[in-house]
C-alpha cells in the first residue's frame, strides 16, 4: 500500500466516522434538547405538551404535600407571579425544601400539570442555580445578594 | 506569618516560572549548554517554592487561622482534622495551589529524571512547563489568592460543604488533578517536539510513561467521583452525564487514545503527528476540564466560584495554550516526517480504529455538555441536553471499539490476519454465545441492550485472556515452559492484559444494572421489608451525635432465607453549621451484588421511608477501574526498567516483548 492510498484511507475513515456521529448526534439531539421554562412561561407561552422541559422556580411555601406510598410528592414551584402544581414519584434531594430554588426536569400533562423525572436541588445553602435566578430576575421578585449569603 | 510566607512563595515561584519559560528557549536555540541547563534548577526552585504556598495554605487550615479569609470561607474548627486538610482543596483558590503544587512535582521529576534526555528537548520540554506555570501562578496572585487576610478574624468559620466532607470524595480531587497535570507533560513533549521538529521512537518512550501515570491517576480519579455518587446520592446512581463528569471523561477519553497511538509511534515510527495532536488536545481538555468545574461555567453542584474576572482571564489562558499550541501544530507539523507504512489490517490499523472511535466519542460528549452553553452565549434558547443524548451517541460509538479491543492485540504488526485472529478467538465467540443464552434465560427477552453488553464484556474478558494465554503458550507448551514465558514476558504485556480484563469488568458492572430491583416503602421499627430473597427488618431509628452534626440513624437487620446477613445502619445528617442536610446510605456487598439501603424522611407519625436497592454485579463498575489503574501501574513499572538500563533487558523479554 502506497503511501498516498495510506492517507486516502485514514481520510475516508476519518470522515466516515465523523459521518457516523453527525448521524448520532442529530438524531439524539432532535429528542433530547431540553428547554427551559419559568412557571411565568408555562402560563405565557404555547409550551409543547409531552415534550421534555426544564422549570425552575421556587418550592412554594406550604404546596408540599406526600402521598401515603413514601414516594409520590406533590408541590408547587414558583417565580412570584405564576406557580405550576409539580407531582414526583421518587426519591427527593436532601436538599430539597419549601422556599428553595430547585430545577424540575419532566413533561407538561394535558392538565397544566408537570410529571417530573427529575428533581435537581443539588445546591448548598449559599448557591441557586442559575436557572432559577434568572426565572426570578425575571419577575422581578430577584434581589441582589440574597442567594449570596 | 506563615500566610505571607506562602504568598511570598507564590510570587518567588512565579518569577522563576517566567525564567523558565523563556531562558531554556533562547539558550536551547543559540545552543548554548549554560542556559539550557538552568531549568533543571529553577523546576526544582519552583517546587521547593510552591510547596512552601502549599504547606503555608494547610498550615493555616490545621491551626483554623480564620484570618486567611479563604480558610474562614471554608473551614470551621469542629471540623475533623482529615478535613480540615482536605478542605485545602476543596474551594476553588487552594484547588488552584494544589494544580500547581502538582505542576511543579511534575516539573521536577522531568527534571531529576531526566538526566538521560537530549539537552535541547529537556530544555524546551520545560521551558513549556515554565510557561503553563506562570499562567497559572498569575492567575492565582491576580484573582484567585488564598492567602488574602481579613480584618478583624471573625471568632469562626462557615465550614466546608457537608457533602464534600466524605473520604471518596477528599482524595478525588488530588487524582483527578495529577491525571489533568500529568497529560501536561505530554503537551510540553509534543510542543517541544514541535519546536525541534523531530518525533522519534525514543521521544515516544519518554511521553509514554507520563501519559501513562497521569491516565492512572485520572482512572482513579473518575472511579472515586462515581463511587462517591453512587453511596452518598441515596439512589445509587453512578453515573449522570452531568458537565463535571464530562469534563473530566473527556481528557480520559483523549488520553485513552493517546496512551494507544504513543505505542504506534514507538514500535513502528508511525501516527507522529496525530500522537503530538492528540497530545495537545487532552492537556487542552484537561485544562478546559479544571475550569468548567472551577469557575462555575457550568450549573453544578462543583461551582464553587462565580466571578466575572476569573472568568476573562480563565478564557485567556486557554485561548493562549490552546489556540498558541493549535497554531503551532498547523505550522509545524507537516514538517516532521511520516514513518511506516501498514496495512489497515494490522495492529496498527485496529490502535487507529481505536484513536478514532475513541476521539468521536470524546467530540460527541464535549457537544453534549457545551452545546447549552454555546446556544446561550450566542442569544438562543436556554437549553440542556438530556442524558439520554449521551446514552444514544456515546454508546454504539463503543461497540465496535469493544470489538476490536479483544481482536487488536492477536493482529500482527504491518499487516494483521484477521481470519486467523478470530478463529484464535473461537473461545471468545463461545463465552459470548453462553452468556447471551443465559441473560436470556435470565430475564426472557428482557433488556436486549443489556445482554448484548454482558456478551460484549465476556467477548473482551476472553479475548484478553485468549491473548495473554497464547504469548505464553499455556496449554500448548509445558507447563513450565509456560511459566518461563510468563516471567519473561515484559510487565507492559501483563498490563495491558489486566487492563482490557479491567475494561471487560467495567462494562460487565454497566451492563448488569439493567436487572436491579429496587422497593421504596414507609417502615414504622418493627416491620419489614423484601428485596432480592433478603429482609430488611426495621429495628429502630435513633438520634446520634457526631463531630460536627447530629443523624437519624436506623438499624436494620438483614436477614435471607432465616439466616442473618448484615445490620445495616443508614443515616440522616445534619450539619448545623452550614444548616444542611445528607444522606449516609448503608451498603452490603458479596462482590456480586451489591445491597443499598437510604433512610429517607419520616412521615411524622412514627413511620420512616426506606429505600432499599439490589444491584447486580455494581461493584465490578470500581474493581475493573482498579484492574486498568493497576494494569497501567504494572506497565509502567516495566517502562522505567527498560528505559532506565535499556542494555541489560534480558533476552528473553526481546522475544516476547514484541508488543504492550
Amino acid at each position: 500500500m502506497t503511501r498516498k492510498r495510506r492517507r486516502l484511507f485514514a481520510v475516508l475513515a476519518g470522515m466516515g466516522m465523523l459521518g457516523i456521529a453527525a448521524a448520532l448526534v442529530l438524531n439524539a439531539f432532535s429528542d433530547n434538547l431540553v428547554f427551559f421554562y419559568s412557571p411565568s412561561d408555562l402560563k405565557t407561552k404555547a409550551v409543547p405538551q409531552g415534550r421534555m422541559l426544564r422549570i425552575g422556580g421556587l418550592v412554594e411555601e406550604a404546596s408540599v404535600k406526600r402521598a401515603g406510598d413514601g414516594k409520590t410528592v406533590t408541590f408547587r414551584i414558583t417565580d412570584g407571579s405564576a406557580a405550576v402544581p409539580v407531582t414526583y414519584a421518587g426519591v427527593l434531594p436532601d436538599l430539597f425544601r419549601e422556599g428553595q430554588g430547585v430545577v424540575v426536569e419532566g413533561r407538561l400533562d394535558g392538565a397544566g400539570e408537570v410529571r417530573a423525572a427529575s428533581v435537581l436541588a443539588k445546591h448548598d445553602e449559599r448557591y441557586m442555580p442559575r436557572e432559577v435566578v434568572d426565572a426570578l430576575k425575571k419577575s422581578g421578585r430577584w434581589q441582589e445578594g440574597a442567594a449570596a449569603k | 506569618m506563615i500566610a505571607e510566607l506562602g504568598h511570598f512563595a507564590l510570587i518567588l515561584a512565579l518569577l522563576l516560572a517566567l525564567l523558565q519559560a523563556t531562558v531554556p528557549l533562547l539558550g536551547a536555540a543559540r545552543r548554548d549548554l549554560g542556559w539550557m541547563a538552568l531549568p533543571r534548577r529553577t523546576a526544582l526552585g519552583q517546587f521547593v517554592l510552591v510547596s512552601v504556598a502549599f504547606m503555608a495554605l494547610i498550615h493555616a487550615y490545621v491551626i483554623s487561622d480564620f484570618s486567611v479569609a479563604n480558610v474562614y470561607e471554608n473551614s470551621h474548627s469542629a471540623k475533623p482534622l482529615l478535613y480540615k486538610v482536605t478542605g485545602v482543596w476543596g474551594n476553588h483558590e487552594g484547588s488552584m495551589v494544589l494544580w500547581v503544587f502538582i505542576l511543579s512535582l511534575c516539573g521536577a521529576a522531568v527534571a531529576g529524571f531526566g538526566g538521560n534526555l537530549p539537552a535541547e528537548l529537556r530544555a524546551r520540554v520545560l521551558a513549556v512547563q515554565g510557561m503553563i506555570g506562570s499562567g497559572f501562578l498569575l492567575f492565582i496572585l491576580l484573582t484567585s489568592d488564598p492567602f488574602q487576610r481579613l480584618m478583624p478574624a471573625p471568632p469562626d468559620g462557615r465550614g466546608l460543604n457537608p457533602v464534600l466532607q466524605d473520604p471518596g470524595l477528599a482524595f478525588h480531587p488530588p487524582f483527578l488533578y495529577l491525571g489533568y497535570v500529568g497529560f501536561s507533560v505530554a503537551f510540553s513533549f509534543a510542543v517541544a517536539a514541535l519546536i525541534e521538529g523531530r518525533v522519534d521512537a525514543a521521544w515516544a518512550r519518554w511521553v509514554r510513561p507520563w501519559t501513562l501515570a497521569a491516565w492512572c491517576a485520572l482512572t482513579i480519579g473518575i472511579a472515586m467521583g462515581s463511587w462517591w455518587a453512587y453511596y452518598t446520592l441515596g439512589w445509587g446512581g453512578w453515573w449522570f452525564w452531568d458537565p463535571v463528569e464530562n469534563a473530566s471523561l473527556m481528557p480520559w477519553l483523549v488520553g485513552t487514545a493517546l496512551l494507544h497511538s504513543a505505542i504506534v509511534v514507538e514500535k513502528r515510527e508511525a501516527l507522529k503527528t496525530w500522537t503530538i495532536l492528540l497530545a495537545i488536545v487532552t492537556f487542552s481538555l484537561s485544562l478546559i476540564g479544571t475550569f468548567l468545574v472551577r469557575s462555575g461555567v457550568l450549573t453544578s453542584v462543583h461551582a464553587f466560584a462565580v466571578d466575572p474576572a476569573r472568568g476573562t482571564f480563565i478564557l485567556l489562558l486557554l485561548f493562549i495554550a490552546i489556540g498558541g499550541s493549535l497554531a503551532l501544530y498547523a505550522v509545524r507539523a507537516p514538517r516532521l516526517k511520516g514513518g511506516g507504512l501498514f496495512a489497515p489490517i494490522s495492529r496498527e490499523g485496529a490502535l487507529v480504529l481505536n484513536n478514532l472511535l475513541l476521539t468521536t466519542a470524546a467530540a460527541t460528549v464535549f457537544l453534549g455538555t457545551l452545546y447549552p452553553l454555546f446556544s446561550e452565549e450566542l442569544g438562543g434558547p436556554k437549553l440542556s441536553v438530556g442524558f439520554p443524548f449521551f446514552d444514544r451517541t456515546f454508546a454504539p460509538l463503543m461497540v465496535p471499539l469493544l470489538m476490536a479491543v479483544a481482536l487488536g492485540p492477536l493482529l500482527a504488526w504491518k499487516r494483521g490476519d484477521l481470519l486467523g485472529a478470530l478463529q484464535r478467538l473461537w473461545l471468545a465467540f463461545a463465552a459470548v454465545a453462553a452468556v447471551g443464552l443465559l441473560g436470556f434465560y435470565l430475564t426472557h427477552g428482557g433488556p436486549v441492550l443489556a445482554v448484548f453488553g454482558l456478551g460484549l464484556a465476556a467477548w473482551v474478558f476472553m479475548g484478553a485472556v485468549l491473548e495473554w494465554a497464547e504469548r505464553v503458550k499455556l496449554g500448548r507448551a509445558p507447563m513450565d515452559e509456560s511459566w518461563r514465558r510468563a516471567r519473561h514476558l515484559p510487565r507492559a504485556a501483563h498490563g495491558m492484559t489486566l487492563a482490557h480484563l479491567g475494561l471487560a469488568l467495567t462494562l460487565a458492572g454497566i451492563a448488569a444494572s439493567a436487572w436491579q430491583e429496587e422497593r421504596i416503602e414507609i417502615a414504622r421499627p418493627g416491620q419489614d421489608l423484601a428485596i432480592a430473597g433478603y429482609t430488611l427488618h426495621l429495628d429502630e431509628v435513633a438520634q446520634v451525635a457526631g463531630a460536627n452534626f447530629t443523624a437519624d440513624r436506623a438499624r436494620i437487620t438483614v436477614t435471607k432465607e432465616g439466616k442473618a446477613v448484615a445490620d445495616m445502619h443508614p443515616e440522616k445528617r445534619f450539619f448545623p453549621v452550614q444548616q444542611m442536610p445528607t444522606s449516609v446510605t448503608a451498603i452490603h456487598t458479596n462482590l456480586l451484588a451489591d445491597l443499598y439501603v437510604a433512610l429517607g424522611d419520616s412521615d411524622g407519625a412514627g413511620g420512616w421511608t426506606i429505600r432499599a436497592y439490589w444491584k447486580p454485579l455494581v461493584p465490578w463498575i470500581w474493581i475493573g477501574a482498579v484492574f486498568m489503574a493497576a494494569g497501567g501501574v504494572l506497565s509502567l513499572s516495566d517502562r522505567r526498567w527498560r528505559i532506565g538500563v535499556a542494555h541489560r533487558v534480558p533476552r528473553g523479554a526481546r522475544v516476547a516483548g514484541a508488543g504492550d
